[in-house]
């Protein structure tokens, strides 16, 4: 039997995009049913209430004196536990940003998003929240910008971090 | 000559159906801590590598093994997570002793069962999705199946499986970390509705929350270190094939097979005589009964008479999850194993108080990975 051949007709089935919805080549679908809670805890469920208050609170670690954001209740670095809260400014300044142009379905966005890293006044240099830039443009956004947060009304707020609607420039 | 590893420290969290006042975070640090004062050792210094166990859908968190350093003291140090019962982290941490790479291993792992909101659906994810899962039953019918096999195979009868749900559940009344503690009778139990026939309601383990961390150390570094070191004498663990349609249903290969490593390293040859104390998994009742034939405890067919005679009672020739076993304490997903190891730790310290089995001085750990699968590991302890 020879172990090498010339191939004169290209043999074979070709696969068209189509044959996949019309059921010419089989495969399964499934949505997974996969619903989740995570219980914010002591750390995280003072945070969220103080949010609530129109407050952002850190945690302070003797230790190490890092004041950080958002609140935990062991110090990542000394593993101590950390009980002393502080409440920080909601100005800060931005660490670092990207300019969104892509949404979760691949499509594009004609108005980008800026989700930034803002490190608050108050917290220790480099820390900060998460959260999303508004009323700036790739044009006037940038790295080192002055921004403040801009809160939901006090009657909207549920304890949650979309109770600050964005930081916009101050 | 292979380097001896230790148990030095234990840690755990009580175990409880919901825990809302806590994160999963602040469950693992309580437990961190308590192994870390159990074994004086500081985290930040004194550990060389950290092994956790989760498992993404459990966690409702992709890539959950980012989250894992912080409140075990990792951060910044080499941590892997394994997806898999927590007595697979004993034996990853057990060689990468041996190898002389570490000296010092730490293993973590945790419930948070109450936040999956939809349980069996998540487990049904676990089954293939071409062929099994279309047929939409739920899965736990998959235990309902094996043990049905078990009983034919081995001649085993329902009223002993019951058996075992009541001596677990009144073990647990003994224990003050399980919240499934129950004084059940027999007649009881045998009014308990069905579920997945031949299996009823009350042979089946409920969830529970909670935390357990584990420090492991070499001979060596046992000498610098306070407290009372139990050695892990032998480790093992198996997978056998997933196929529904051609698996064993009537026995535990998987469990077989993992024991025959272990009992291989531990120099093991009667385990029956050897075992002192045996801490295995009981998800499902019948599935005491199917591990201990499987472990060698018993002959095969056997392990129903003994449960019905006493001898797995706490103060009986072979005690079998004195804990309360996942039926008193709760099923703890992934951290179940490591469950079933602390337990088995107090016990050879001497430190079990009322559930005390006197005398014990070696111990057989086993965990199963639940439906659908067919993979476990099995750790013996020493002192």
């Amino acid at each position: 039997m020879p172990l090498r051949w010339t191939v004169n007709e290209f043999r074979g089935t070709p696969l068209r995009e189509s044959d996949i919805p019309e059921g010419r080549v089989l495969s399964v679908r499934w949505d997974p049913n996969a619903r989740y809670a995570w219980d914010a805890g002591i750390a995280i469920g003072r945070f969220l209430q103080g949010l609530k208050e129109g407050r952002i609170l850190g945690v302070h670690c003797p230790s190490c004196r890092r004041t950080v954001v958002p609140p935990r209740i062991v110090c990542e670095n000394c593993f101590r536990p950390l009980t002393q809260w502080v409440p920080l400014q909601d100005t800060g300044t931005v660490q670092t940003v990207s300019v969104c142009y892509v949404n979760w379905d691949a499509s594009r966005r004609r108005e980008p998003e800026f989700p930034a890293v803002i490190a608050l006044d108050g917290a220790s240099p480099g820390c900060g929240i998460l959260h999303i830039l508004g009323e700036v443009t790739p044009q006037t956004v940038r790295v080192g910008l002055r921004v403040r947060a801009l809160w939901k009304p006090p009657q909207e707020r549920t304890g949650a971090i979309t109770d600050i609607c964005y930081f916009r420039p101050l | 000559m292979m380097r001896r590893v230790a148990i030095v420290g234990i840690g755990f969290t009580p175990f409880r159906p919901l825990s809302p006042e806590v994160s999963y975070r602040e469950l693992v640090y309580e437990s961190a801590q308590r192994a870390y004062h159990d074994a004086g050792i500081n985290p930040r210094e004194d550990v060389d590598s950290f092994i956790t166990v989760a498992e993404d859908y459990e966690e409702g968190t992709a890539i959950f093994d980012e989250y894992t350093p912080d409140q075990l003291g990792a951060a910044l140090r080499p941590v892997h997570t394994i997806t898999a019962d927590g007595l697979y982290a004993i034996s990853a941490g057990y060689m990468l002793i041996q190898t002389g790479q570490c000296e010092v291993v730490v293993v973590e792992g945790h419930s948070k069962a109450s936040n999956v909101l939809t349980p069996s659906y998540i487990s049904a994810l676990a089954l293939d999705p071409i062929y099994n899962r279309p047929l939409r039953f739920h899965p736990a019918c998959l235990a309902g199946m094996e043990m049905a096999r078990f009983l034919v195979e081995t001649g085993t009868v329902r009223e002993q499986c019951l058996r075992v749900a009541v001596k677990n559940r009144r073990n647990a009344l003994l224990n003050p970390l399980a919240p499934y503690g129950a004084d059940l009778t027999l007649e009881e139990a045998l009014a308990s509705p069905p579920a997945f026939a031949p299996l009823s309601e009350v042979e089946m383990s409920r969830s529970a929350d909670g935390a357990i961390v584990v420090v492991l150390a070499s001979e060596e570094a046992t000498r610098r270190l306070k407290g009372h070191p139990v050695w892990i004498r032998g480790v093992g663990w198996c997978s056998d094939s997933p196929t529904l349609e051609t698996r064993e249903w009537g026995e535990a290969v998987y469990a077989h097979l993992s024991a025959r490593m272990a009992y291989r390293l531990a120099g093991i040859r009667n385990p029956a005589r050897e075992v002192h104390l045996a801490e295995i998994d009981d998800t499902y009742a019948y599935k005491e009964l199917m591990h201990m034939e499987a472990l060698g405890l018993c002959r095969r067919g056997e392990a129903g008479r003994l449960v019905e005679e006493g001898a797995t009672e706490r103060d009986g020739l072979l005690p079998v999850n004195v804990s309360g076993g996942s039926l008193g304490m709760g099923h703890l997903g992934e951290a179940t194993g490591l469950a079933r190891l602390a337990e088995a730790v107090m016990h050879l310290r001497g430190d079990a108080e009322r559930r005390q089995v006197k005398g014990a001085q070696t111990a057989l750990v086993q965990s199963w990975r639940g439906v659908p699968s067919s993979s476990g590991a099995v750790v013996v302890l020493g002192v």
